[in-house]
């Protein structure tokens, strides 16, 4: 078991733009090597570590390592703090709507 | 900070405009159905909705009247949670409008609280589950059944 991650750290995490191109960038290619992020962008290798790094404490990325390389691929559970915290507000209107029902229900 | 989400609750209700109206405005009849509060449904007010606290939240949201005009639309800030909570009790700077609509049958309520704030835009989340908003309707819907 992993400690839970908080969302104020996923929100955190991603509030760098240039953080969330290289979680993006991540996404968008499955699986990245460090070094292959670091071509075809114009951040310097230690800040895309540094990001990467950041990235992976929060949860958000998960990393491979081969050989001398480390290839990079987005966490499948990295976001659901933001899905938990949306699906229980999601879940406390639809309780309270019902609550709403029953009351105009019961006060006919 | 990207850009916000919104969760919305609507539903067609057999009843009449008014009495709706009266259940989301009055502070008694809310505390019935959503939480004990001070509501007063004048333009300006401060007031709040006590619920049970949650880590370092003391489980009260401070809320302030933005809109009312009866019986047609309902809006009020919603600001509470704590930085160190996850998911339910962590800090949130949002927005409630409740909108109704005569229709055929009865009121058409819709609720949205808005002011979710996402990091980003939304692609890396299209990115990396296809209609993940499905999951959110999907769990209110279990909740619903449950």
């Amino acid at each position: 078991m992993t400690a839970p991650v908080h969302l104020t750290n996923v929100l955190k995490t991603l509030a760098d733009p240039t953080r969330r191109a290289v979680f993006e960038r991540i996404a968008r290619e499955r699986e990245v090597a460090a070094t292959g992020l670091v071509h075809g962008s114009k951040v310097s290798q230690p800040a895309v570590s540094q990001h990467l790094r950041a990235l992976r404490d929060a949860g958000l990325v998960a990393e491979r390592r081969e050989g001398r390389h480390i290839h990079y691929r987005v966490a499948p559970k990295g976001l659901s703090p933001l899905i938990d915290w949306l699906g229980h507000y999601q879940t406390f209107w639809q309780q309270r709507f019902e609550n709403l029902e029953r009351l105009l229900r019961e006060s006919e | 900070m990207g850009e916000t989400r919104a969760i919305t609750v609507e539903k067609v209700l057999p009843y009449h405009m008014d009495k709706i109206w009266r259940t989301l405005t009055s502070s008694e009849l809310l505390m019935k159905w959503l939480m004990p509060n001070d509501f007063q449904p004048t333009v300006g007010h401060k007031f709040s909705f006590r619920t049970k606290p949650i880590g370092d939240w003391d489980g009260v949201v401070q809320c302030e009247v933005l809109a009312c005009d009866p019986p047609h639309l309902l809006r009020y800030s919603w600001k509470g949670g704590a930085d160190s909570n996850p998911d339910y009790g962590s800090r949130l700077d949002s927005v409630v409008t409740w909108t109704l609509t005569v229709v055929e049958g009865g009121t058409h309520v819709r609720m949205v609280h808005d002011g979710f704030v996402m990091p980003g835009n939304r692609f890396a989340f299209d990115m990396m589950s296809p209609g993940w908003g499905k999951i959110v309707d999907a769990i209110g819907r279990v909740a619903a059944e449950a």
